[in-house]
């Protein structure tokens, strides 16, 4: 697994990537109420602004990670936002993306990197 | 947040693992272990505590009584204070010369004199406005004194057994109860749209009333993030945000507290600062109206979405001033401004957020219906 220094974790599956947030970004957000995910199909550059996330109080962005096409996107949390808060770093993925620079997540932090930059 | 102020219960905030905030100038807790969410919906289901003591507690004092300080406080809110019953509590506003809301209140004659409670963001303007407007009569904040609100469906069952008694007031009725925590004064009111009451406590008793009522299986701290969400289902306004000093008490829907006697043709019709303009909107009407707005998706709309008649085209017509997610009705809720001709409910209107113009649908207030005890 790797990890954005924006929270967001990236387990390797064949040759796409699925994609979430971590317990910690959940837990800081609070109580998820309102999620909008990218269209599948959709080519996104790293950085560019793709999921819209809303907790109790207030609305975040989660960009993505690396260049690519977006091939899943995971409805089941659109239906129930509640979902990321209760298993953020499994059931609660929110998208698969297809990486066209496999090399950029030679980047990313590991976990132990990741638990340092969050202590 | 050094120089902010803390409240008699701080270190039990931070004992309960809260996350402070600065608010109104105190370091306050926005929530704690359970999160918003769970707190609300605790709150509705069983009883919920919130620490209020950075409001402002003012007693009123006249040497003649109750009636002349009723009088003055008539000089500067446009509500009927003098027959207001003995231990009976009503809800008001200051307003200004331009019409506009200075800040909102619950007054309550206590027989001899009068006790105020006003928002800790205006508390100091509010006891200045009170010194400088109300002659003859002592304004005496009571700073040593904490404010606790519980609220919900246990509330009672809850409370009963500190101050006797408090189980036959009725929505709106206060006491003075004699307790294991010193005097408290009570009042069966609260923020919620739920039952229960706002307790006043001696600073030295609080933490101890705190964590007494804390014990109760039933009862669960609460921070202000679901006191917010709670509020806004309930239909009710938070100053500075619904209503403030730009708003009138008519186009900021709280007509309904300007009682008839105050109104034009009324005996003790205007006397109050805004007069001439809040007069003429009670006969007239207003070219706006704070309503109720449920966004039809599932995307919140927050203060400052403006809202349009159209789904393309055309400048905005209104704004949202309050706006969450409501855990109690599963769906966003906001309240704003619309021109009285679209105040209609079921009127559809757009929200625009993030750049698209979202359906959304003027209603009736309150999301969630209140459970006064009547």
């Amino acid at each position: 697994m790797k990890f954005t220094e924006q929270h967001e974790w990236l387990k390797p599956e064949g040759d796409e990537v699925v994609v979430g947030i971590t317990e910690h970004a959940a837990n800081e957000l609070g109580d998820i109420v309102f999620i909008e995910l990218p269209e599948e199909g959709k080519t996104v550059s790293k950085d560019d602004e793709i999921v819209v996330i809303e907790s109790v109080k207030a609305a975040s962005d989660i960009m993505a990670p690396v260049d690519g096409e977006i091939t899943e996107v995971n409805e089941a949390i659109v239906d129930e936002p509640g979902k990321v808060n209760e298993d953020p770093m499994g059931d609660a993925w929110f998208f698969k993306i297809k990486p066209s620079d496999p090399s950029q997540m030679d980047d990313l932090m590991d976990e132990a990197a990741y638990q340092q930059f969050i202590s | 947040m050094s120089d902010l102020g803390r409240t008699p219960l701080y270190d039990l905030h931070v004992e309960l693992g809260a996350k402070m905030v600065p608010f109104a100038g105190y370091e306050m807790p926005v929530q704690y272990k359970l999160g918003v969410m769970k707190e609300h919906l605790h709150t509705r289901a069983k009883a919920g505590l919130f620490d209020v003591s950075h409001m402002g507690q003012v007693i009123l004092r006249h040497e003649g009584g109750y009636a002349p300080v009723a009088q003055a406080m008539e000089g500067l809110v446009p509500v009927s204070l003098l027959p207001l019953g003995e231990k009976r509590q009503r809800y008001g506003f200051f307003t200004n010369d331009a019409g506009g809301i200075l800040d909102d209140l619950m007054m309550t004659n206590r027989g001899d004199h009068m006790l105020v409670v006003v928002n800790a963001a205006c508390k100091e303007a509010d006891i200045a406005h009170m010194k400088a407007g109300l002659e003859g009569v002592e304004v005496a904040e009571q700073r040593d004194r904490a404010l606790l609100a519980l609220q919900g469906p246990a509330a009672e069952e809850v409370l009963e057994p500190v101050a006797a008694g408090c189980d036959i007031m009725k929505f709106m009725d206060t006491g003075i109860f004699n307790s294991d925590f010193g005097e408290l004064w009570v009042s069966r009111s609260g923020y919620t749209g739920e039952d229960g009451y706002e307790i006043s406590v001696h600073a030295t008793h609080a933490e101890a009333l705190a964590r007494h009522l804390l014990a109760h299986d039933a009862v669960e701290p609460i921070g202000l993030g679901a006191r917010d969400s709670l509020r806004l289902e309930a239909g009710l306004c938070l100053y500075g945000h619904d209503i403030d000093e730009t708003t009138s008490p008519v186009e900021g829907n709280l007509a309904w507290a300007i009682q008839k006697v105050r109104r034009p043709g009324g005996d003790r019709g205007g006397g109050f600062p805004g007069a001439d303009r809040i007069l003429n909107e009670l006969d007239e009407g207003t070219p706006r109206l704070r309503v109720g707005l449920a966004p039809e998706g599932r995307a919140p709309m927050r203060e400052g979405v403006q809202l349009f008649a159209n789904e393309e085209g055309g400048e905005a017509i209104g704004h949202v001033t309050s706006g969450a997610f409501g855990p109690t009705v599963g769906a966003p809720v906001s309240m704003g401004y619309v021109p009285a001709e679209l105040s209609r409910p079921g009127s559809r209107l757009y929200g625009e957020v993030r750049g698209k113009r979202l359906p959304v649908k003027v209603t009736e207030l309150p999301f969630k219906p209140a459970n006064f005890k009547r």
